[in-house]
């Protein structure tokens, strides 16, 4: 049954539901709401809540928690993520499972607390030192944030990996309809590699550090077969109006909706528009891309920034076809008639050169 | 030929919570001796099978490979943050952080301090040596006014540098804390009285009595630039008169559990 939700509070839901046994946050807007709700809801099922005293500190008891096996998590903005960064470094380099949630505000510095997508680059690119990356999962509505927030836990679990949920503010303040799934229990197994004590068995220890080059290029080396095993299984998105496009939209998240609007109505004018929506940043469907660019004569990337995820598909596109970018910065979210206009602009320029002629972007 | 056995009686061994390691420790480190003396604590009460220990960033960073127990390691200074997050969702484990004066009294100050505030029932040993030893012998919080370090040249100046921190009389301010005591390990008389604190800070942990901290005056005789001898009076002559031994804070419920 659907119900009225504001975007964080879904999402803290849904985390609930899905067995999150352990939340660890800190104020910062725009997704105070769902530590708030966490507050509340964590003691009321005997769960952990803690409101630490940074985000360093909530990221590091994250990994504390992470590292006894518990389903555990963490929420913030922005400048939050930034501070967390050596925590998640440290996460990915030990291989413990942790989920973090990142409403995205205006950037750099203290910005604003108003949308944007200007944290791309330190999520999807892994903002941590070293080389790593992060499942990055990209709702465009409250219910598709419900549905990916589950889905953060377990593939943390089954790969042992940082998942990052990537919300802006516009998605965590929204109220949309959606619907919650049931409660999961919450699973007290712990896996064997886990710090649970060392009775009766050898002790455990979970480090990121080796001096020993050989041995650290080997987990090094582990490190990125995992990677690659979840590029091979894990790739998600959604296309839109692509059989016979002329002009592909990538955008994600609020843009990806946006978009889709846009994308409506350049059709009914008669342009053979169409949109494809990452849901994972990371991996990135690069291979639908370069299949896309192949059929499109051009394509346009949308980003509440000043273009971090259209470099992805520059790099998918390797050149087959015009990559352009639009985006707006400081919170102004684009609306579908200025995201059109810029259509319209592409749309001439492709029609005006001759079939065979590079068009350059 | 006779096979009567001579009985044996073992009136003293390795504690088996301590491993089989040879440290990396310098001559003259008391960290061997701060280990042994956790080690027999844990041994004693019966606890190995189910603490876990947080290792810091510093000399100590390899701690784990001299335990028999289960361990984690921490980003510098957030040794406590994990250990909050361990202990928080398995509340019936024994936790422990072990850290020196950079990893707990500088960059971990803000997660030293709201452990000790929030009342997590986690044990801290804090080894003061008021240098910073793994990365060559730097100033530290904790190094005294006039002390030659690599980044305070001529000796500390308080006017450019400020004052040592006093990391016990702080924490004891906090209404979490509930065994908050500095001692000292620079003669026997002293290990005795460390390792007695040590049991009670491990015992206030398993009644679920709040924080407890023990601030364990160490030596570092390679970046004193001293021998290891002269390092132990160092203790007793220049640290002690500015970190005074003692016990700085005892709830009324821990003092029925204090060690004598």
């Amino acid at each position: 049954m659907k119900e009225l939700w504001k975007g964080n509070e879904a999402v803290a839901e849904a985390a609930v539901r899905a067995g999150c046994e352990a939340y660890f946050g800190y104020p910062i807007t725009p997704q105070t709401e769902l530590l708030e709700y966490m507050s509340r809801r964590m003691p009321e099922l005997g769960r952990v809540f803690i409101q630490a005293e940074s985000e360093l500190a909530a990221i590091n008891m994250v990994y504390g928690a992470a590292c006894t096996g518990a389903r555990t998590m963490t929420s913030s903005s922005s400048p939050g993520v930034s501070l967390m960064q050596e925590g998640l470094s440290y996460i990915a380099g030990s291989e413990v499972p942790a989920v973090m949630v990142d409403v995205m505000r205006v950037g750099p510095g203290l910005g604003n607390i108003q949308p944007s997508q200007g944290d791309y680059n330190q999520l999807v690119k892994f903002g941590g030192h070293g080389d790593f990356k992060a499942i990055c999962l990209a709702p465009s509505t409250v219910q598709e944030s419900v549905d990916l927030m589950a889905l953060s836990f377990d593939l943390a679990e089954k790969y042992r990996t940082l998942v990052y949920l990537v919300s802006d503010g516009a998605l965590g303040q929204m109220m949309e309809p959606a619907e919650l799934p049931p409660m999961r229990p919450v699973n007290r197994q712990r896996p064997a590699w886990a710090l649970t004590g060392a009775d009766h068995r050898p002790p455990n220890v979970i480090t990121s550090i080796y001096l020993d080059p050989e041995r650290m290029e080997k987990l090094n080396l582990r490190l990125q077969a995992k990677l690659n095993e979840i590029r091979k299984n894990e790739v998600r998105w959604k296309e839109f109006m692509t059989e016979d496009a002329e002009l592909l939209l990538v955008a994600y998240g609020t843009m990806g909706r946006v978009c889709y609007t846009a994308m409506k109505q350049a059709r009914s004018e008669g342009i053979r528009v169409g949109l494809l929506r990452p849901i994972t940043l990371w991996p990135y469907p690069s291979v639908r891309i370069a299949e896309l660019a192949e059929q499109v004569h051009g394509i346009l990337a949308v980003e509440m920034s000043a273009g971090q995820m259209v470099e992805d598909v520059r790099l998918a596109v390797e050149g087959r076809c015009p990559v352009q970018f639009y985006g707006r910065m400081g919170g102004i979210v684009p609306l579908p008639d200025e995201v059109l206009k810029v259509i319209h602009e592409m749309n001439e320029e492709l029609v005006m050169a001759r079939p065979g002629e590079l068009v350059t972007a | 030929m006779s096979t009567q056995m001579m009985r044996e009686e073992v009136v003293f061994k390795r504690a088996a919570p301590l491993a089989e390691a040879f440290t990396h420790y310098c001559p003259g480190c008391t960290h061997g001796i701060i280990h042994r003396l956790v080690a027999e604590v844990i041994d004693e009460l019966g606890v190995a099978g189910k603490t876990i220990g947080v290792a810091p960033v510093g000399c100590a960073v390899f701690a784990y490979n001299y335990f028999n127990l289960d361990f984690a390691e921490a980003a510098h200074g957030r040794a406590t943050a994990m250990a909050t997050g361990i202990k928080r969702v398995q509340p019936d484990k024994v936790v422990f952080t072990y850290q020196g004066d950079g990893d707990l009294a500088a960059i971990g100050t803000g997660e030293t301090v709201h452990v000790a505030t929030r009342g997590e029932n986690i044990t801290v040993i804090f080894v003061n040596n008021a240098v910073y030893g793994m990365t060559g012998g730097q100033m530290a919080p904790t190094t005294l006014p006039g002390m030659i370090t690599t980044s305070s040249q001529t000796g500390r100046d308080v006017e450019l540098q400020g004052y040592p921190l006093r990391v016990s009389e702080m924490l004891a301010t906090t209404s979490g804390a509930a065994y908050i005591v500095r001692r000292s390990v620079h003669d026997i008389a002293n290990i005795r009285k460390t390792k007695k604190a040590l049991m009670t800070a491990f015992k206030v942990q398993m009644q679920g009595m709040g924080f407890s901290l023990v601030e364990i005056l160490s030596t570092c005789p390679t970046n004193w630039g001293i021998p290891a001898a002269s390092a132990l009076h160092f203790i007793e002559d220049k640290m002690i008169p500015y970190y005074p031994l003692g016990d700085y804070k005892v709830m009324e419920a821990v003092r029925p559990l204090v060690v004598n």
